[in-house]
């Protein structure tokens, strides 16, 4: 296998991490702690939205986030032909 | 049937159980001993890595940890979940490409040094030991409260099974059991949660219960938040910790979960490096299952230990018209009431009106009996937080006994010992461990619960950084990352045993660095490690050719092969 494939491969890898990351830090720093109080003034299904967000929300994220991870590197794995067999 | 018999015939067949498939799963290689064989499905593997992280802590006390500090509670579902995005993005698919056997085992080789392997070793054997200790009085708690045993038979009793199938199966039996105990410990805490939110609310998910309108009027929240206020508390969804300190602490918890050694090696147990990734969702999954049950039950429970005390007038209830479950627990030491106004009537406030005191660990284990739930319940949430323990403690047990049979005695002490001798050694250190948590159990030195922060801050502080820089800079070398570990391991330490032990007095807000807490130090501490190991390497020699090579090796999923010596 070429280093230049392996490089580009590496490459999208961190820019998919990077994406995903990001989303993952704003919905729980973010929503959950940083903005929790301000967010609290908008109500969802009973719940200020900030404290849902700390005690709710951002764990339906996570779970989500890891399986969009998955499901795109396995994609990417192929395309850039390093998957395992 | 009574709650007893119940208890002794549930928990006596989830141990049967547990027993059942040690036998079954008995291993006589090293490979099968460490890491299953490398043959574990990720689903199953997604079960056993719920079962091995959700410990005694996060089954029995963590609901009553929120229920006690509203919002501030959720330093810990944050802190304990979101740690397996970083696992499963940062770590998980790349130290399963490595294909060893331990966390040492990465370290020292990528680092190419002993010594980097040598404090690797230790840290997981002081985070292992720290953590098992709680697991092992969990267990005697749960005995002591339900069968009615005291605390020490129940933790020997405990000790004999963990034995039973760490020694004789070794990750192989560790894993199916985990399997096994997650499906007893997620029922146990999901069906009285269902019950509950079905009575309080008429949901049948708690999640949405949580927020919903309650059977007699006003949301459940609404009504919480009153109730604080009146009786001298903060409100329930506001906080009263610095938002500094939450970021702290909740970083911390999270980079410690993606160091934990118990949890890093059940990613080693799966055939391939894309088995990793998704063991690591289907693990996530399984814990929010609980993790967002946790905080409605933590409300719910709030709710009705507040009506039952207080009476639904909120004036009091005469002690002679108690609830059983009061009376029932105060046996145990965990509720006292002093009728401080002498009207004979119970009440609870925050203020000098209050005369209880509410050990906030039960809030779960009664949590049946104040909802005046079915006795099977009652005696499935005793089997539950066994499983959590158990599950846990094991997890923790075999991560001592490889670190000392294959880091310490194979890869630096007796090189040229033969698998069977390796092997036999594992089962000799998991014995001893054992025998070493279980007096720990039985004996609690009184800083158990001092030293959790010790656990998470020093996994934040040392393996972490380590091992995301071993794979995302290849620059990386031993000088930077001895350094680097050394400077964490210290500074982190060195601040909690500070405030913990040499000045507790001083212990608080005003005298902490930037107001973060001992407890959300180790995010400072990680902080620190990686700055001084990414200076260091680059100002020192390149690592050899043949470690930049490794690198480039577990950066690509092809050609994992199951885990092996190489």
């Amino acid at each position: 296998m070429s280093k230049e494939r392996e490089g580009a491969y590496w490459k999208e890898n961190l820019r998919l991490v990077a994406a995903l990351l990001a989303i993952w830090f704003i919905v729980s720093y973010g929503c959950g702690i940083l903005l929790v109080d301000w967010l609290d003034q908008f109500h969802i299904a009973g719940f200020p939205l900030g404290f849902w967000f700390a005690q709710q929300g951002s764990m339906y994220v996570f779970v989500v986030l890891i399986w969009v991870y998955v499901f795109r590197m396995n994609t990417m794995d192929r395309k850039h032909d390093v998957h395992e067999d | 049937m009574s709650v007893m018999t119940w208890t002794y015939l549930i928990v006596g067949l989830s141990f049967s159980l547990y027993i059942g498939i040690a036998i079954w799963s008995r291993v006589s290689t090293t490979q099968g001993y460490y890491v299953a064989g490398g043959g574990v499905s990720p689903l199953a593997n997604g079960m056993a890595t719920a079962a091995d992280w959700m410990s005694a802590a996060s089954f029995i006390s963590m609901a009553g940890l929120i229920s006690f500090m509203g919002r501030d509670g959720t330093v810990y579902l944050m802190g304990w979940t979101g740690g397996y995005v970083l696992l499963a993005m940062l770590l998980a698919p790349y130290l399963r490409k490595f294909g060893k056997y331990t966390v040492p085992d990465f370290i020292g080789d990528r680092y190419y040094s002993d010594t980097a392997r040598l404090v690797a070793v230790i840290c997981a054997v002081f985070v292992s030991f720290t953590y098992v200790a709680g697991q092992m009085r969990g267990v005697g708690i749960v005995f002591s409260r339900f069968l009615e045993v005291p605390i020490n038979t129940g933790v020997i009793i405990g000790m004999a099974i963990v034995f039973f199938y760490a020694v004789l199966g070794g990750m192989k039996g560790i894993t199916y059991t985990q399997v096994a105990q997650y499906c007893v410990l997620i029922f146990a805490y999901l069906v009285p949660a269902v019950f509950i939110s079905m009575l309080l609310t008429g949901h049948v998910i708690p999640q949405f219960g949580f927020g919903a309108e309650m059977q007699d009027g006003g949301h459940l929240l609404d009504k919480l938040n009153g109730l604080s206020t009146e009786l001298g508390f903060s409100p329930y969804t506001s906080g009263t910790k610095s938002t500094i300190d939450v970021f702290a602490i909740t970083f911390a918890l999270m980079v410690g979960t993606a160091g934990l050694p118990h949890v890093i090696v059940r990613f080693f147990t799966v055939p391939k490096v894309s088995d990793a990734r998704k063991s690591a969702g289907w693990a996530l999954f399984f814990i929010a299952l609980l993790y967002t049950t946790a905080p409605a039950v933590a409300a719910f429970a709030r709710v009705n230990m507040i009506t039952t005390i207080n009476g639904a007038d909120g004036q009091g209830v005469l002690a002679t018209e108690a609830p059983a479950w009061i009376a029932n627990w105060q046996k145990t030491g965990l509720i006292k009431w002093e009728d401080k106004n002498g009207d004979g009537r119970m009440f609870y406030a925050k203020d000098d009106r209050n005369e209880m005191t509410i050990d906030r660990d039960i809030m779960v284990l009664a949590n049946p009996e104040i909802a005046k739930l079915p006795n099977w319940v009652i005696a499935l949430v005793a089997a539950g937080g066994l499983a959590a323990a158990l599950s846990t403690a094991a997890g923790l047990l075999l991560v001592i006994s490889s670190s000392i049979s294959h880091d310490l005695l194979k890869k630096m002490i007796m090189k040229d010992i033969t698998e069977k001798q390796e092997l036999l050694y594992a089962r000799v250190a998991a014995f001893f461990a054992v025998v070493i948590a279980g007096l720990l159990g039985i004996f609690p030195p009184a800083f158990v619960a001092q030293v959790v922060a010790f656990a998470f801050g020093l996994a934040a502080a040392s393996f972490f950084p380590a091992i995301i820089l071993g794979i995302f800079d290849k620059r990386a070398n031993m000088q930077g990352a001895i350094s680097g570990m050394v400077v964490g391991i210290v500074f982190t330490a060195g601040y909690i045993i500070y405030f913990k032990f040499v000045n507790p007095a001083g212990n608080n807000a005003s005298n902490w660095l930037w107001g973060i807490s001992p407890e959300g130090i180790g995010s400072i501490g990680m902080l620190l490690n990686i700055v001084v190991t990414y200076t260091i390497s680059h100002l020192t020699a390149p690592p050899p050719a043949h470690i930049q090579e490794l690198v480039d090796h577990i950066r690509v999923p092809r050609g994992a092969g199951a885990a092996t010596h190489h």
